[in-house]
């Protein structure tokens, strides 16, 4: 997200909120969609008309349809060879945007001591929670991190980071890496159409905010095989959203009142 | 008056030299860090904080030394702390900026530093940490040095003067609650996420920090004719004694939430620093050299016949620097990032490079403090008033701040 494709939304934001404000929700309910809440949207006419757009995004991981490690391995490198996310051997400094690990790791809430055999030998995915009421944008101290009010996608502006690396410490799901070093040369195949970062800012998943804008869906909802679903919270006829209605699902770290917008169906 | 620190004895003169040394070779390293990004210090993915935000933590303590001077001397016209405030406060400065310093050694983009400042951010802690910290640092160098001027040209300091004084003294106590608010909001972190951390940051401030002033006031007193007065020094190991009690009854109370509630998250990391968690357990020894200093700093400085022998007390004090250091500049730090998000423990040990940087950033905070004491001790020698006891029990009120000879 470069600063000028910033301030590009908030220009785009005013003018909805100037010229828009009627016309917006009336070009939304024609797409049938449900009308933005803020002002601060992008105006309709100021999108690419194919974008996908929600008011509140939010994704359902069908924790069983995804089949084993070769299965975890094309989803998350899907993500990292989309958004050039550096392979750093080392534990210690290394970047991740989506990941997997167990379930006493993922749902550190909910241990139980006679865990049912194959959910313990299960992996999860993890990505950043899109939290309704995120940590990591309350603490940040320029707003390089920030909430799009209109679609719920907690993003990073990478050039305005200081890396003091304050929502790291926030965030209680570790969903953010930090580049200690320059990422460039751990980069293997480059994609020339997303930005590599530079060392020492935050980094974490965005929702694929650019696929979104495109009219694509996230780039490790695509690889998944039907095993994500992706779509607006806000809308009951959503995937979603039966998704949810349909199957018992679970967030983590509940208790500590962020709202996850990951749901994992067990 | 900052001719004053041009004149000195060779000793002086090599020791802001060997300081300098330091700070150069520590200023190296941080080019080097600058160039190579932050994967220089031990810090991690699951420990994004390390030692440089631990010695911000411990040094706005030291910070607080000055308020416990500057308050009974206006507050209560305790008149014996006269002599050693400015001393007080000119450590103040010295430690505020070093704290300044670390916050930008780790950040992973200091050249947007001003990105803070550009963009404000009310709802962040760390805006107003960076905001409070520099007022602080300013209004201790200005109360500082227009009293010391005032002293100097023996001339009452001006009235208007009190005004900040009263000002500083409650924004003292703001550095430290907004310090231990960049900790005690975060949901996750259970060790940090209580309320009694900003009254545990004021208590463990207020012991160390006069602890650190007092140290240093004895080594004056060894290198040059300056004397502090018993008085002063009584009283401030007095406060310091009340000070360290109360820190050492807050972290009981921390024991007591954790292990009576027996949750595991308010558990885990106390148990992670004093007796290991899933085998990793590189911290616990110091945990209990802290724990066995500060108990040994108590017995020697609670009985009063103990305390008042001023051969014990740089002993007792220095224990209880020992234990304050590894409680708040390791321990909190460690403590608050195990175990990890994933209830795992990933280790957290300093490198070569951070311990450099952060040694030279404090030989870079003992030029700042030895040129401002130069200055100090030169003013009082002109005035003759180097070595003379201030007198005891006589009342000073602010509104009056008279200028008389006996009492600076
Ligand atoms: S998961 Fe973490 S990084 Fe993502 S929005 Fe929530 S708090 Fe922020
Ligand atoms: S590291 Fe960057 S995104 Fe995170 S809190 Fe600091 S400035 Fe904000
Ligand atoms: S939503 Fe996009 S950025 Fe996030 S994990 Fe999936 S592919 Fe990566």
């Amino acid at each position: 997200m470069s600063k000028t494709r910033r301030d590009f939304l908030k220009i785009a934001g005013i003018s909805a909120l100037g010229l828009g404000c009627s016309a917006l929700p009336a070009a939304a309910s024609e797409e049938g969609l449900a009308a933005a809440p803020a002002a601060d949207a992008p105006a309709a006419d100021t999108m690419n008309p194919h974008a996908l757009t929600a008011t509140r995004w939010g994704m359902a991981i069908f924790t069983r349809k995804i089949k084993g490690p070769e299965h975890f391995k094309q989803i998350i490198s899907a993500c990292h060879s989309y958004h050039n996310v550096p392979k750093i051997p080392k534990h210690k400094n290394e970047i991740k945007w989506i990941w997997e690990d167990s379930f006493e790791h993922t749902f550190t809430e909910k241990e139980s001591h006679y865990l049912a055999e194959d959910v313990k030998m299960m992996d999860f995915l993890l990505l950043c929670n899109h939290c309704d009421n995120p940590p990591c944008v309350r603490v940040c101290p320029t707003k390089a991190t920030f909430k799009r009010d209109w679609d719920g996608i907690v993003m990073m502006d990478m050039h305005r980071c200081i890396g003091c690396r304050f929502c790291m410490a926030a965030c209680p799901y570790g969903s953010r890496s930090f580049n200690f070093g320059d990422p460039r040369p751990y980069i293997k195949e480059l994609n020339p159409d997303y930005p590599t970062r530079m060392r020492g800012v935050v980094e974490k998943c965005d929702f694929c905010v650019e696929r979104l804008a495109q009219g694509m869906m996230p780039a490790c909802v695509e690889a998944s095989e039907g095993a994500l679903v992706f779509g607006d919270l806000d809308d009951p006829n959503s995937d979603v959203r039966k998704a949810l209605r349909e199957n018992f699902s679970i967030r983590r770290k509940t208790s500590l009142g962020t709202q996850p917008s990951v749901y994992y169906i067990i | 008056m900052l001719e004053k620190a041009l004149k000195g004895s060779p000793g002086y003169w090599i020791w802001l030299f060997v300081l300098a040394g330091i700070a150069s070779v520590g200023m190296l390293v941080y080019v080097v860090q600058l160039n190579m990004g932050l994967k220089l210090t031990g810090m991690s993915r699951d420990v994004s904080w390390g030692f440089y935000i631990a010695q911000l933590t411990y040094l706005v303590g030291v910070a607080a030394s000055a308020v416990m001077l500057v308050l009974p001397a206006y507050f209560h016209h305790y008149k014996a702390f006269k002599k050693i405030i400015i001393l007080g406060e000119f450590l103040a400065i010295a430690s505020v900026a070093m704290c300044i310093l670390f916050v930008v050694v780790d950040l992973g983009q200091p050249q947007r530093l001003f990105n803070v400042v550009l963009h404000p951010t009310p709802n962040s802690v760390l805006f107003w940490d960076m905001v409070v910290l520099n007022v602080y640092m300013y209004l201790n160098l200005f109360i500082g040095w227009v009293s010391l001027e005032c002293e100097r040209n023996r001339v009452d300091p001006p009235s208007w003067l009190k005004y900040f004084i009263w000002l500083s003294i409650i924004w003292a106590f703001s550095i430290h609650t907004v310090t231990a608010f960049l900790y005690a909001g975060l949901p996750g972190r259970h060790y940090w996420l209580t309320a009694i951390m900003a009254a545990r940051f004021l208590a463990s401030a207020f012991a160390s920090g006069p602890a650190i002033l007092l140290l240093l006031v004895f080594l004056l007193q060894k290198l040059t004719k300056f004397r502090a007065g018993t008085e002063a020094i009584m009283s401030v190991a007095k406060i310091i004694t009340y000070a360290m009690c109360v820190n050492i009854f807050f972290y009981l109370l921390e024991m007591f939430t954790s292990f009576y509630s027996s949750i595991p998250g308010h558990k885990s990391p106390i148990i992670y620093l004093f007796s290991g968690l899933d085998g990793y357990n590189q911290w616990v020894p110091y945990m209990w050299v802290a724990v066995i200093t500060a108990a040994i700093s108590l017995v020697l400085l609670i009985p009063a016949k103990i305390r008042d022998n001023h051969k014990v007390l740089p002993w007792a004090l220095m224990l209880l620097v020992i234990a304050t250091y590894i409680d708040k500049g390791i321990g909190l730090i460690v403590g608050g990032f195990t175990p990890t998000p994933f209830e795992t423990v990933t280790e957290y040990v300093p490198t070569i490079p951070e311990l450099t940087i952060t040694i030279g950033i404090y030989a870079i905070g003992a030029i700042i403090l030895t040129i401002l004491w130069k200055i100090a001790i030169e003013v009082k020698r002109d005035l003759g008033t180097l070595d003379k006891e201030p007198p005891k029990f006589k009342k000073l009120y602010v509104e009056d701040l008279q200028y008389s000879e006996d009492y600076h």
